[in-house]
């Protein structure tokens, strides 16, 4: 089935640097089996085409249902250098929400 | 020793709500009212304040709160511990004594944080093979040295500490960490040891809970926002501690905002990098260890936090001017609204090639259609307007100040049914870049002042 994160995830992204770190939680236990199988970094890559100049980098944390990644060189140079409405990468969780990924699995919405 | 102690935040950055301490000391028991000031870039701003006036250089805002909130604080026996000390905590302490006498209080002990500024020292280290490199590209501070704006080492809780048990009411800082604020009433109320590291990374992932504020208690919180009860008055998040290590995230009662597992694990996740290795100068806390529980109604438990001992070394965090910026907006309406923003771009684009100007990065961007998401946005068909954003950014002062000569003259020599454009020619705004860097520990010493209210 095909699944769009926005259903079975919540999150919040900021910056460091030219770094945006974007925290993906699963809405349920259930589901982070799911997006730690789906949700790859090479996926989130290929999601900000264009935006994120530099790798993309994942860290697992089971124990709040949370993935992790770090776009680098993702904000135009981040700080007050710049040119960006958002600088700091503050919507970029939202824009992760509207990958859509193709579960084998069986999950109730 | 206390059972417990309930640690309150109260300002998440410096521009925050500014009646948020007022409701943590008035609305509810708390034992100590923590306030995160400092930015990366914040640093700089104050350097700029303190050079035009020695006597500046801090958080402004603290002194007026300090005046509404001291008077109570005494009265319950409220502690403050706050970083916006900025560049000059020492001025920062004396202007709230000034308010302090001005209120008509007895007595009061300021504890003040020294020895992180190490602007002046730059050359001595550099001498003593101290090279401050950039930690992100390897550079030498050569590269920026002439340039360089402010330079301060992050401390962590243990300066605090030390304050604290020298009998402060208040603690100003400067460039402490953010958790650190948080941690060491903690460490001086257990009487926890600088290396007792499970105990130091609950502490900090607790100050790493409530560093930004409302972000923990109800505020930008994806999941649902819309169920979140009163944003208007929110409360801000409170940690009670225990001397175990466990923590309880809560907010004074008959406040807005929520406090529950998922608007903790959304602040948990927030700027975070690798989170088995959350490195502060107190301990290296793992994220992956921590567990959460909700106890109650705005209660969430956080227990089973893990840690690994301190690095040796401190977080250098240094600014330096880097060329300016100017930015500007237009909005075009409907019909081809999104077509007449282009054009605008392009004929923009061509002037500014037909002027010469010395520009290193020009950038457009399209507001309400796909500036934030990119690649990513679901773009409207031939939507009611769009706003077209333009931002030049060059070493060359004049040529970014040129730019923003260009803007108005697209409003009756380009696309039509335009709009918006206010406040008049964009000026260039100084830009101010990152040098974050590492120092051996041994390098560095903070000090503790005390000033007392004279009688």
């Amino acid at each position: 089935m095909r699944v769009q994160l926005l259903s079975i995830c919540h999150g919040r992204s900021g910056d460091k640097g030219d770094t945006a770190n974007i925290g993906l939680i699963a809405r349920k236990a259930e589901y982070y089996p799911v997006i730690e199988k789906y949700v790859t970094a090479e996926k989130v890559k290929r999601h900000f085409e264009g935006m994120v100049l530099g790798k993309v980098e994942r860290f697992e944390l089971p124990n709040i249902w949370a993935l992790n990644f770090l776009l680098h060189n993702a904000l135009g140079g981040g700080g007050t250098k710049s040119l960006k409405n958002d600088a700091q990468g503050k919507t970029l969780a939202a824009a992760l929400m509207k990958m859509e990924i193709d579960v084998e699995e069986k999950i109730k919405i | 020793m206390k059972d417990k102690i309930r640690i309150a935040s109260g300002q998440g950055f410096w521009g925050d709500l500014l009646t948020a301490p007022v409701d943590q000391v008035t609305k509810g028991p708390i034992d100590y009212v923590v306030m995160d000031y400092l930015a990366e870039v914040t640093m700089s701003i104050l350097q700029k304040q303190k050079r035009k006036d020695p006597k500046l250089g801090y958080a402004k805002d603290l002194v007026g709160l300090m005046e509404q909130i001291l008077p109570v604080c005494q009265k319950k026996n409220i502690r403050v511990i706050t970083n916006g000390g900025g560049v000059n905590p020492v001025a920062c302490s004396e202007a709230i004594l000034t308010v302090a006498a001005k209120l008509g209080l007895k007595s009061l002990k300021i504890g003040v944080v020294l020895g992180d500024d190490i602007l002046d020292h730059i050359d001595t280290f550099a001498s003593a093979g101290i090279e401050l490199r950039n930690t992100e590209t390897g550079e030498t501070l050569q590269a920026v040295r002439s340039r360089l704006q402010s330079a301060n080492v992050y401390f962590g809780a243990a300066p605090i500490v030390e304050a604290l048990k020298k009998g402060a009411d208040i603690v100003i800082t400067g460039r402490t960490t953010d958790t650190g604020l948080t941690l060491a009433p903690m460490m001086y109320e257990f009487g926890w040891s600088l290396t007792d590291w499970d105990k130091l990374a609950a502490g900090t992932v607790a100050g790493h809970i409530l560093e930004c504020g409302g972000q923990s208690s109800g505020g930008n919180f994806s999941a649902d926002w819309k169920s979140v009860p009163d944003l208007a008055h929110i409360g801000f998040p409170i940690a009670e501690a225990y001397p175990n290590g466990e923590v309880l995230i809560t907010k004074h009662e008959n406040t807005g905002g929520l406090v529950s597992v998922q608007t903790v694990k959304e602040q948990l996740v927030y700027e975070i990098g690798d989170p088995k290795q959350y490195i502060t100068p107190d301990c290296i806390a793992d994220f992956t260890s921590i567990q959460l529980e909700q106890s109650g109604t705005n209660r969430v438990r956080v227990s089973g936090v893990r840690g690994k001992p301190a690095t040796d070394q401190y977080k250098v965090s240094m600014s330096y001017l880097d060329g300016y910026t100017a930015f500007s907006t237009l909005t075009y309406s409907w019909p081809e609204a999104v077509e007449k923003a282009r054009a605008a771009d392009r004929i923009l684009k061509s002037r500014l090639e037909d002027l010469h100007l010395e520009v290193e990065e020009y950038r457009s961007e399209l507001l309400g259609y796909n500036s934030s998401h990119g690649a990513a946005a679901t773009t409207p068909d031939d939507p009611s307007e769009v706003v077209l954003r333009v931002g030049v950014r060059s070493r060359d002062y004049n040529s970014v100040e040129r730019f923003g000569k260009e803007i108005a003259p697209l409003i009756l020599t380009g696309p039509p049914s335009v709009t918006g454009f206010a406040g008049g020619r964009p000026k260039p705004s100084e830009v101010v870049s990152y040098w974050p860097s590492l120092i051996p520990k041994s390098a560095v010493t903070p000090t503790i002042v005390i000033k007392e209210l004279e009688r």
